[in-house]
């Protein structure tokens, strides 16, 4: 036990990383995941194809080699040069957005014909409806789906301290190399994670009962 | 009287399939025209092509003097001026009555929250439903939300009002309410183009009908003498079926 509080200090200021590089991560992902959204349903073939390209080329590569990508591989370049947090908030956020764009878009598409219709015939734009009648009903009947992309990505930032990044599992890779607690300190990295992701859960439910269909 | 709404030569196509074929037509200010026709047979479309909801194939519409086929004129702007009621009223459900009825006014026409509020009252007066401001569509009825839904057409102040069987989902003891607001603005002299299955509306309140059968106009007059006195084998077919 005391262990754990003697290194309380290292894991609450990876937690506090993990916790940046995340909020950072999922804002940046779900702005992508909108546009990318808009641009698959654009009336503009060239874009639905470009935002397709994406999207397939992130949701079917390992998100590992993504990360290795964007940090070893793009600054390898000579004209390149990125941080290991902006690298590894890029590789999260890119990855949300990928899969964000996906529900987005498929939450779109499941509205009722009738919305648009109404807003149109009362002569709101295209842009109007999406902003004022589509997005938000969109956006209320996906939020279970934005949660489980949310606890998605906050495990995935435990992947960045392979590249150094000084997380909350990084942290505990580094307290265990001095103390060999790994049993205690993994535990406590672990109960970290879960008290987070716990946390977010109960955000949504809230939120969803705040934005419940009336 | 002027002519509100003229259609000429309108043809509409999904694919192969010519849903509405040649068809003119004309709509003279405060006037109140019932369309009425066998289920598929292009009423809907029909309407939806004067608003250009539907794209249409050939031919023109022209409302207020303002040729809706026209590629360079602004549809919102016209659209604005064409009311349109739909069989599922379509509210917006994330939004309180209130918020239905000013929605587009504000952003649409720049007009003021104040402004918009204090027509949204008048108009809920006028349909009835004064105490349901701040009720989401979820629970009112049918009744009272094809009301709301009128309410919320009619804030735009539009020159043509467009209805698609308004009473057709509703239980039948809600009909009439939808009934009479629809009578009072005939009588207010809105010009209306009315789909619907209500016959007994039609002879009361318009002052033409047209039947449609297969895309075609097969006849048009004064309710009392089509219903009456129909010329045309189908029409006679169809109201055998409907009276
Ligand atoms: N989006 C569409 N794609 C293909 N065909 C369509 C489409 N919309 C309507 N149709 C066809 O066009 C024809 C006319 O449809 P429309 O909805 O105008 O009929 P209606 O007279 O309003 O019928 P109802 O009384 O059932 O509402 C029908 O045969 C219908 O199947
Ligand atoms: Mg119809």
């Amino acid at each position: 036990m005391q262990v754990i509080f003697d290194s309380l200090p290292y894991l609450l200021e990876g937690l506090r990383v993990t916790l940046y590089i995340f909020c950072v991560a999922i804002v940046l992902g779900f702005i992508l995941g909108l546009l990318l959204a808009l641009l698959r349903l654009a009336p503009i073939k060239v874009l639905n194809w470009i935002a397709k390209i994406f999207i397939d080329a992130i949701r079917g590569t390992p998100i590992l080699v993504q990360l290795f990508f964007f940090y070893y591989g793009l600054n390898s370049l000579e004209f390149v040069s990125l941080d290991r947090t902006t690298a590894g908030i890029i590789t999260v956020a890119i990855n949300a957005g990928a899969y964000f764009a996906e529900n987005i878009r498929a939450g779109i598409q499941s509205m009722d014909k009738g919305q648009t219709e109404a807003a149109r015939s009362l002569g709101l734009t295209a842009t109007q409806n999406m902003r004022y009648i589509i997005l938000p009903q969109a956006f209320r009947r996906m939020l279970p789906t934005f949660t489980n992309q949310a606890i998605i990505s906050l495990k995935d930032t435990s992947l960045l301290s392979i590249i150094g990044i000084a997380d909350l599992t990084q942290q505990g890779n580094v307290v265990i190399a001095s103390t060999f607690k790994a049993f205690e300190i993994w535990l406590a990295v672990g109960v970290m994670y879960f008290v987070m992701i716990y946390l977010l859960s109960l955000l949504s439910s809230y939120l969803e009962r705040r934005f419940e269909l009336r | 009287m002027t002519t509100m709404i003229e259609v000429k030569n309108l043809q509409k196509k999904y694919g192969d399939l010519e849903v509405l074929q040649d068809i003119s037509a004309n709509i003279k200010e405060k006037e109140v025209v019932c369309i009425i026709g066998a289920s598929g047979s292009g009423k809907s479309t029909f309407l939806r092509c004067m608003n250009r909801l539907e794209d249409i194939t050939s031919g023109q519409v022209i409302i207020n003097g303002q040729d809706v086929t026209d590629k360079s004129i602004n549809i919102n702007k016209i659209r604005q001026e064409v009311g349109m009621v739909f069989q599922h009223f379509n509210l917006f459900p994330h939004k309180t009555v209130m918020q239905n009825i000013i929605l587009a006014p504000m952003k649409t026409r720049g007009i003021s929250k104040e402004e918009a509020v204090k027509k949204g009252q008048e108009l809920l007066a006028k349909v009835g439903l004064s105490d349901k401001a701040d009720s989401y569509p979820g629970s009112l009825s049918g009744g009272q939300k094809q009301r709301v839904a009128i309410a919320r057409a009619l804030a735009m102040n539009p020159k043509v009002m467009l209805f698609d069987e308004p009473t057709s989902a509703l239980d039948p003891e809600m009909v009439g309410d939808v009934l009479e607001v629809m009578k009072e603005l005939a009588h207010e002299g809105m010009t209306m183009v009315v789909v619907t299955h209500e016959m007994g509306f039609a002879r009361e309140v318009a002052d033409r009908v047209l039947f449609i059968d297969k895309g075609v106009i097969v006849e048009e007059n004064e309710p009392v003498e089509l219903f009456s006195n129909p010329q045309h084998e189908r029409t006679q077919s169809f109201l055998s079926k409907v009276l």
